[in-house]
Order: C-alpha cells, then sequence, then structure tokens
C-alpha cells in the first residue's frame, strides 16, 4: 500500500524523469534516435543497478548494517551460476533459478552461525567486521577455484531486438525483467507474509518485536538468507553479460551504496525506482558531458536528496 | 501453588541497584497492583520478568518452570507479556499490521491471524483505527495500540507499566473497565501506575517499592496507611 507521502513522491520523480527525457528531445539539440538509444540503454542500465541494490537494502534496513561482502558475493553468484552451466550444461537462466535457494542457504547460515552470536549490546560494528572478512575470504576462495582469468557465461539468448528503433541487448532485457520481479517478490514477501512482517517490524524496533514474540535472530537470519537470494538472482543475471573475474562485484557497489540511501535504507520500492532513476540519469547525462561526468551529476543528485531528505526517498519519517 | 514466583531477584546497572532481592509470590488471576516513587524500579522489574533484561541475581520461576535467562520472544510466547510506558508501535505498519504480528505468535494462518487481530483491535475499542499507519495515533490510541499487542499473545500474565499516564480522566475510565474485564477473564496482571484511584480500584494486593526494595504488601487499604509508604511516597501527593 502507497502512503500519500510515498505516492506524492513516486508522481514526483515520475513527473522529473519523464519532463527530464522530454526536454532532453525537444531542447537537447540531439538526433532524436540517438536520445531514445540512451533512454533505452538508461533503462536497462537501470535495472542492472536495481538488481545489484535490492539485498542490500533489505540487509541494511533491517540489520542495521551496511554488508561489505555484498560485491563478493554478488561474484559468488556469478561463479555459482558459470559453474552450473559448465560442467551441468544447464540453461543460465535456470541455473539462476537454482542458485537463488543455494544463496539463501549461505546467507542464513552466516547469519545464524557467525553473525548473530556477535550481535550484543555493545552495537552492530562486530557483524559489519564479519561481512569484511566474508567479502575477502570469498573473494579469495573464487581466486583459488577458479582463477583470476577471465571467464564468461554464454547467454543462449544472446542478440538483440529493436525497440522504437533503439537497439536493445536481450540478456540485458531479461536482466531488466528480473529486477522488476525479484523487486515486486520481495515486496509481496514483506507486505503479504507472516515472515515478512516479521521483517518490517525488526527493522522498525527489534526490541518491541521481542516482546511480541518475534524471534530476532531467527528474522535476522531470514533477511541476510533473502539478501542473499536476492544477491544470487542479480550475479546470475548479470553473468552473460559481465567479465567473470573474482573482483566483477566490486564495480556495482558503490552505486548500489548510493542507490539504497537515495531509495531509503530498507526499502524495496525505494531500491528499484532510484535504481532506474540513477541508470537514466547516468546515460542521458553522458549525452551531455563528457568522461566521468554523469557520475558527478549522480553524487551530486545523491547529496542533494541527502540535504532534503536525509531518510531517503521512500524512508520513513524520524 | 502461586503463578509466578520471585525469588531474590535484583538487577544493578554499574553501582546503581534498580532492583535489591525482591521476593514475590503472585497467584494465578491476581490483580497486583505496584506503586513507588519514579525510580523505585518498577520499570526494571518488568522488564526483568519480561526476559529483556537479564537479573543480576535470582530466580524467576513461571507456572513451576524456571524462566530466568530466557530471551524476551520466548518468554512472550509462553504468556508473560508487558507493555511499555512510552509507546514505541512499529510506525510504518498500520494498526493492524501491529497486532497481527502478535497473533502470528500462535496463529499461522495469515486470514485467521487478521481475524483475530481485528477481534482483539475492537475489544480495545480501536475499530475505527484498523489501516491507519500506527505512528499517526494520538496518544490515547497509542496507548489502546499497547493493550491489543499485549492482548493479542493471549497472555496468562500480563505486565502493564503505566498504561493510564498520559490519558485525561474521560480516556482512562473505558480502559480501567477493560482491564477489569481482562482481569474477569482470567489473565493475572501486575499494574504499574501512579494513579491512586485506578489502582485502588482495581488492585486485590498492592506492593509499593522504594529504591529497588519492597517497601510494603498487602491488602490496598492497610498499605496505604502504612506510616513507612506515606513517608515514602504517598507523603508528597497526599
Ligand atoms: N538501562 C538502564 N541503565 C542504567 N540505569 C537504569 C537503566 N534503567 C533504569 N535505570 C535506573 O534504575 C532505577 C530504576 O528505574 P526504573 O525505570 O525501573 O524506575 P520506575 O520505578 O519505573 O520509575 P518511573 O516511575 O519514573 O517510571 C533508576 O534510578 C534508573 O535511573
Ligand atoms: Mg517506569
Amino acid at each position: 500500500m502507497l502512503t500519500t507521502e510515498r505516492g506524492r513522491i513516486v508522481l514526483g520523480l515520475f513527473a522529473i524523469t519523464v519532463l527530464g527525457i522530454a526536454a532532453v528531445y525537444l531542447f537537447g539539440g540531439k538526433d532524436s534516435n540517438l536520445v531514445t538509444q540512451t533512454v533505452v540503454t538508461g533503462l536497462l542500465l537501470g535495472g542492472v543497478y536495481v538488481l545489484v541494490s535490492l539485498g542490500l537494502t533489505l540487509i541494511f534496513g533491517v540489520l542495521g548494517i551496511v554488508n561489505f561482502a555484498q560485491g563478493a558475493m554478488l561474484a559468488m553468484a556469478m561463479y555459482l551460476v558459470y559453474f552450473m552451466v559448465s560442467s551441468a550444461g544447464i540453461n543460465p537462466y535456470l541455473a539462476v533459478v537454482l542458485s537463488a535457494p543455494i544463496m539463501f542457504g549461505f546467507g542464513w547460515l552466516v547469519q545464524s552461525t557467525l553473525m548473530n552470536r556477535l550481535i550484543t549490546d555493545v552495537g552492530h560494528s562486530r557483524p559489519l567486521l564479519v561481512t569484511l572478512g566474508l567479502s575477502l575470504l570469498i573473494s579469495n576462495t573464487l581466486l583459488m577455484i577458479f582463477g583470476g582469468r577471465p571467464l564468461n557465461v554464454p547467454s543462449p539468448y544472446a542478440g538483440s531486438v529493436q525497440i522504437l528503433g533503439a537497439i536493445a541487448d536481450v540478456p540485458r532485457i531479461i536482466a531488466f525483467v528480473g529486477a522488476v520481479i525479484v523487486a515486486g517478490g520481495l515486496i509481496v514477501i514483506l507486505r503479504k507474509s507472516p515472515v515478512g512482517l516479521a521483517i518490517r517490524a525488526v527493522a522498525a524496533n527489534g526490541t518491541g518485536a521481542s516482546l511480541v514474540g518475534v524471534n530476532v535472530k531467527r528474522i535476522y537470519a531470514m533477511t541476510f538468507g533473502l539478501g542473499a537470494a536476492s544477491v544470487g538472482v542479480a550475479g546470475g543475471l548479470l553473468a552473460p553479460f559481465t567479465s567473470l573475474v573474482p573482483s566483477a562485484g566490486d564495480q556495482f557497489t558503490t552505486l548500489a551504496f548510493v542507490i539504497v540511501v537515495l531509495g531509503g535504507l530498507g526499502s524495496v520500492p525505494g531500491a528499484l525506482v532510484g535504481g532506474i532513476f540513477i541508470g537514466l540519469l547516468q546515460t542521458v547525462g553522458s549525452l551531455f558531458l563528457p568522461g566521468s561526468g554523469p557520475l558527478l551529476l549522480v553524487f551530486g543528485m545523491f547529496v542533494l536528496v541527502l540535504f532534503l531528505r536525509p531518510q531517503g526517498l521512500f524512508g520513513a519519517n524520524k | 501453588m502461586s503463578l509466578l514466583v520471585l525469588d531474590g531477584l535484583s538487577k544493578s546497572f554499574g553501582g546503581l541497584a534498580a532492583l535489591g532481592n525482591v521476593n514475590l509470590e503472585i497467584a494465578d488471576r491476581e490483580y497486583l497492583g505496584i506503586i513507588g516513587p519514579n525510580g523505585a524500579g518498577k520499570t526494571t522489574l518488568l522488564s526483568v520478568l519480561a526476559g529483556q533484561l537479564r537479573p543480576t541475581s535470582g530466580k524467576i520461576v513461571f507456572d513451576g518452570q524456571d524462566i530466568t535467562g530466557w530471551s524476551a520472544d520466548r518468554v512472550a510466547s509462553v504468556g508473560l507479556v508487558r507493555t511499555f510506558q512510552l509507546m514505541r508501535p512499529f510506525e510504518s505498519m498500520t494498526v493492524l499490521e501491529n497486532v497481527a504480528i502478535a497473533s502470528h505468535n500462535k496463529i499461522r494462518s495469515i486470514p485467521k491471524a487478521r481475524d483475530h487481530a481485528a477481534d482483539v483491535i475492537d475489544r480495545v475499542g480501536l475499530g475505527t483505527y484498523k489501516d491507519a499507519m500506527s505512528g499517526t495515533l494520538p496518544t490515547a490510541g497509542l496507548k489502546r495500540l499497547e493493550l491489543a499487542r499485549a492482548l493479542a499473545l493471549e497472555p496468562r500474565v500480563l505486565l502493564l507499566d503505566e498504561v493510564l499516564a498520559g490519558l485525561v480522566p474521560t480516556e482512562r475510565a473505558p480502559i480501567i473497565d477493560l482491564l477489569r474485564e481482562i482481569h474477569q477473564d482470567g489473565v493475572t496482571v501486575l499494574f504499574v501506575e501512579h494513579i491512586m484511584a485506578a489502582v485502588l480500584a482495581l488492585s486485590e494486593r498492592l506492593l509499593v517499592m522504594h529504591e529497588g526494595q519492597q517497601l510494603a504488601l498487602g491488602v490496598p487499604a492497610d498499605v496505604i496507611q502504612d506510616a513507612a509508604v506515606v513517608d515514602a511516597y504517598l507523603g508528597e501527593d497526599y
């Protein structure tokens, strides 16, 4: 359910985006085909950003820690899909579906065996360090098993299609659709299931949740598991157009963090809207700004939002 | 047999003994009022009983079972449930969702838990606010929500921390009636409250605390006559 405030923010952001794109068409002085191509590329890039942000925002929102292992877990999921495809010869998208429960189990295990033991009254710094250690552990294990030579996962649907005259890469379209499905799935779980209800309660107030009978540590484990499963799907969907090295996930983490803060910690709709917006901003910005100009635009926007609305676009008022 | 036994219960924060050697037996279906000046340790007592704070020493026995050191969710699940002096709902969730979380403790099915939660919400008189965001409720509504969340757990013992504070007398009356009803339904109540009229109207026994100690315990009418109690606590207000 959208509260009216959220509704206004979605409408506002949508209006800004549409007006911005319209302005570029009308006054940008660029060839309209080029603009269309840029918008389509931006939307697809946004889909990638949404994918890498979902798990991060969930874990951040509920456990209150930045998961430093996000990038490494993304690479882990990519290699998992690579392994299934190369050893069993299955369709990579079937491998994506299989990697989700495996990554869930991994996340659940990490949280319940390592991190839950370290969560005490002193705060969250120790679990935070665990994720840092986990990141190094995963990267080096991947390096040991698969080596540092770039690998690739061939997509059976490689190629491109035309959308409104713009060329779109099919694996990226699939990733975009996957991003929307994962976001939608998470929203349904959070809104409609007993576990989702408990997850939101723990995010809002852990002590209060424990007093109505919620086992907070179990919910932490479920959350880390769900976050890891989202990362699992993300990694698998990105693998067909990513050069696979153990550090392949790291390129996404800075922007994922920006999107999570922008959208509001723990907000799945925020990550969805924020990711697509940043993707568009970056590509459309590249029409006018050379080099790393578009990134400056993104970080400028980030600082502006932090200044005007520190809780993020979709964050709860505090 | 007593439903709840506190055996030499103590809790210190650093050097401060917020609770010092509390010994108490509470009978099944008893309504025990607890009064005492600010800082007497009333809230601390409830927090220790609810499993939120681990006692420094002593033992808590509930229904014949030693529950000392149990986690808060486990204590809540066996029926020892507290409310907060300062209300902290899950603000970004609706009133119904707030209560449904508690209902899910005993009920798996989502529609059944929602129905259960809705019934409890009606019972505390919050029916018209079911779908409101809980963060938007006025004080009186938040107090009722605290009660609803606790009741949805179907408690055997309710630990109430100043549920009447911050309410005007017209808002208090229906809650006092509700508390009486809950008690008549067979729930044991530990009732921490500053509003003496309500304490005297509801309590079967009265415990007076002072600096973490039991100052007096007995029939309310007798206890408030006690000279030490009048000195320590009632003196200013009487
Ligand atoms: N978490 C804590 N850390 C340190 N000291 C605490 C803590 N909680 C309570 N205290 C101290 O313990 C003592 C008892 O506090 P408590 O809140 O139990 O009193 P109370 O009887 O509930 O008072 P009031 O009527 O004001 O609610 C006070 O001196 C308080 O400052
Ligand atoms: Mg108190």
